[in-house]
């Protein structure tokens, strides 16, 4: 038996078959031909042949994952129907007397490094479109036909990596579980998994060449692990966890649309971490009574230029529309020089999670902040509940400024007759020990404080989250970072202020009779989170929670801490 | 030969769905039909061509030039403006 770990991407187990998948070898040499009518005729027939293919996983994607995922595979016809693209083809065949399969491997090479060069994330999501598009058309030159993705039983699907449209060629009921070697939890494979609701897992060190097409493996997507050649006692061990998690998602999933509250009266707020449009629909889906970080780099990362006021109101308006009277708080541009952004003038910096980012912005370039506020007020209709806070802030100064800033665009709004928006806050992130510690002086200036506990570990524990051999000092539960958030709630209270946590702690139920003990008012998770933290509240009693807080906040390191929820756990369960 | 200035109103500019909306009229027509982007003063590229259109980073507010030259000339401007302005369709 081997255990190999990867990165979780979407929750539950799968047990299984698995399928290898090795995409068909295309020879591809490139021949001179004395007779370049017959190659037209090939790729002509190619063409036509992967035009038809993609007509067929057009219509089985749209009734297995829905119109709107399924469109990648109109886009694919579209590239197939494209004049200049196989016109270049053509012209290549027929003037340089190449072989079909060189003018394509060529001519897509030459148009997907010109969808490259336009360095926007966009554009190298076409390229992939197009080297995907020359694979099929290669595929057909050569015979290769659909049925290397016919399933003849339902398997965990292994793959090196697989593209939007491999994914999508296996019949839904077909995947037990999807696992690659390559990706990130951004992937395209992650996000395909989830909406299909099958058990992911990706970055997975398996070696395609050990493994036996049909043989059982265990994939468990909540922990990101892949078992291979598991005994008969794991195998039976992996069933009832198994069969116990999908009867705990169900029942979870089911009662996810209920408030959390505890058996003594308390109701706190359960709200999601977002990046989009769609992340919202699966927010609500999933039961969250709003929104608590919605990130908006998207926005400055997708344009290739700063995005302008209608253009952000624009996307902003139809997540404000899927969200209507919940609450949705918008965290203003967070952005430095760990990413490039060429129009933003962010340097190489030795140290750029302490550099100019975020809300250090403001200063040379208020602008800025000022058009992304407007935006997100001109965005919000009466109905939506708009809150919005600043990220990084260390000092009484940025938050007078900012704070001057929303004022202002409030203000130039309702003077243009454009602010509709009823209700609206303003807050700040605590992610700086500097700002938990002078929290008294900035109560009077907000209305709310979110604390986002990723980099509040990174900037008390000095310690690189991205930095592996030192992400292991990285924990929330180290003592001096409770010590931070229990100070920031009791002094936002003290002033009757509302107080939100944000970092991946907020999903974790170890963390949960903790924050709910300090007297957190707001907990956002990522969405596929919420329904097992609700369930947990409602086991919980507010009274019993403030007890453990207090113990655990007299504890000496992380372990201890750690120990005394577990303790606390399992005397729940 | 005709021709025309529109401006895009669609928040995804000329890319995605509207870009292939785009695509696929100027295909329905037999004359040949150039697209360029007045906003970025880009050059003119194949109207029925969905890489070359897609490459033109038309955005939302951006001002596009259409000319169609040849048989059916009048009726294929007027079928890529209307869409345009209809913002393909789906209301504004």
């Amino acid at each position: 038996m081997r255990i190999l770990q990867g990165i979780a991407v979407s929750s539950g187990i799968a047990i299984g078959p698995c399928w290898i998948y090795r995409p068909a070898e295309v020879r591809m040499e490139r021949r001179t031909i004395d007779d370049p009518t017959s190659e037209l005729c090939r790729l002509e027939n190619a063409v036509d042949e992967g035009r038809q293919q993609l007509s067929t996983l057009h219509s089985r994607a749209i009734t297995s994952i829905g119109a709107e995922d399924a469109a990648i595979f109109e886009a694919h016809q579209l590239f197939l129907d494209d004049p200049e693209f196989i016109g270049a083809m053509r012209s290549s065949i027929q003037n340089n007397h190449i072989n079909a399969e060189a003018a394509v491997a060529e001519v897509s090479e030459i148009f997907a490094n010109q969808m490259l060069a336009l360095e926007d994330e966009y554009f190298q999501a076409r390229a992939q479109d197009i080297r995907d598009v020359s694979r099929r058309i290669l595929y057909c030159l050569n015979g290769i036909t659909l049925d290397q993705f016919i399933l003849k039983q339902p398997s965990i699907i292994l793959a090196d990596d697989l593209t939007p449209s491999d994914t999508m060629q296996f019949e839904r009921k077909m995947i037990l579980g999807l696992c690659t070697r390559r990706g990130g939890p951004t992937s395209h494979t992650a996000i395909l998994a989830r909406s299909l609701a099958v058990p992911a897992a990706v970055n997975v060190p398996f070696e395609l060449s050990t493994l036996n097409d049909g043989t059982d493996v265990i994939l468990d997507g909540s922990t990101g692990t892949l078992t291979c050649d598991p005994g008969k006692e794991e195998l039976a061990v992996s069933r009832q966890n198994q069969a116990k998690w999908n009867n705990t998602w169900k029942s979870q999933l089911s009662s996810a649309g209920n408030p959390a509250q505890t058996r003594d009266g308390r109701v706190v707020e359960i709200v999601a971490n977002i990046g989009g449009v769609e992340d919202a629909r699966q927010a609500v889906e999933f039961g969250a009574e709003g929104v608590g970080l919605l990130r908006t780099e998207f926005l400055y990362l997708d344009f290739g230029r700063l995005p302008t006021e209608e253009e952000q109101a624009a996307i902003y308006r139809e997540i404000f529309q899927v969200m209507g009277s919940r609450p949705v708080v918008v965290r203003t541009l967070d952005i430095g020089g760990d990413k490039q952004v060429d129009y933003l003038d962010l340097q190489q910096e030795s140290n750029p999670f302490l550099g100019w980012r975020a809300i250090r912005m403001m200063r040379e370039h208020p602008d800025m902040l000022l058009t992304q506020m407007r935006a997100l007020l001109k965005a919000a209709s009466p109905e939506n509940d708009l809150r919005i806070m600043v990220p990084m802030v260390s000092c009484l100064e940025e938050v007078l400024q900012a704070r001057e800033l929303f004022n202002e665009a409030k203000e130039s709004l309702r003077r243009e007759n454009l602010l509709t928006a009823e209700q609206t806050q303003f807050g700040i992130m605590v992610e700086i020990p500097s700002a938990a510690l002078i929290i008294e002086h900035l109560t009077e200036l907000v209305d709310f404080f979110s604390i986002g506990t990723n980099d509040l570990t990174q900037y008390t524990l000095a310690v690189d989250r991205t930095n592996e051999r030192v992400a292991y000092l990285a924990s929330p539960f180290h003592p001096a970072v409770l010590q931070l958030i229990a100070r920031t709630i009791q002094k936002a209270h003290e002033i009757g202020k509302w107080v939100g946590l944000c970092g991946e702690m907020a999903g974790d139920p170890l963390a949960t009779p903790l924050l709910l003990g300090l007297g957190l008012d707001e907990f956002s998770m990522a969405p596929s989170s919420i329904p097992a933290v609700k369930a947990l509240i409602r086991k919980l009693d507010a009274e019993e929670c403030k007890q453990v807080a207090e113990l655990a906040l007299r504890q000496p390191s992380i372990t201890k801490v750690q120990n005394v929820l577990d303790g606390w756990h399992s005397r729940l369960s | 030969m005709q021709s025309s200035d529109i401006i895009v109103t669609h928040s995804v500019g000329l890319h995605a769905r509207p870009a292939a909306e785009f695509v696929k009229t100027a295909g329905k027509f037999p004359c040949n039909i150039t697209v360029c982007n007045l906003t970025t003063a880009g050059k003119s590229v194949n109207a029925k061509s969905i890489l070359s259109v897609l490459t033109l980073g038309i955005q939302q507010g951006h001002i596009v030039h259409i000319e169609t030259d040849g048989e059916q000339e009048t009726e294929a401007l007027k079928a890529l403006k209307d869409l345009i302005e209809n913002n393909f369709g789906e209301g504004s």
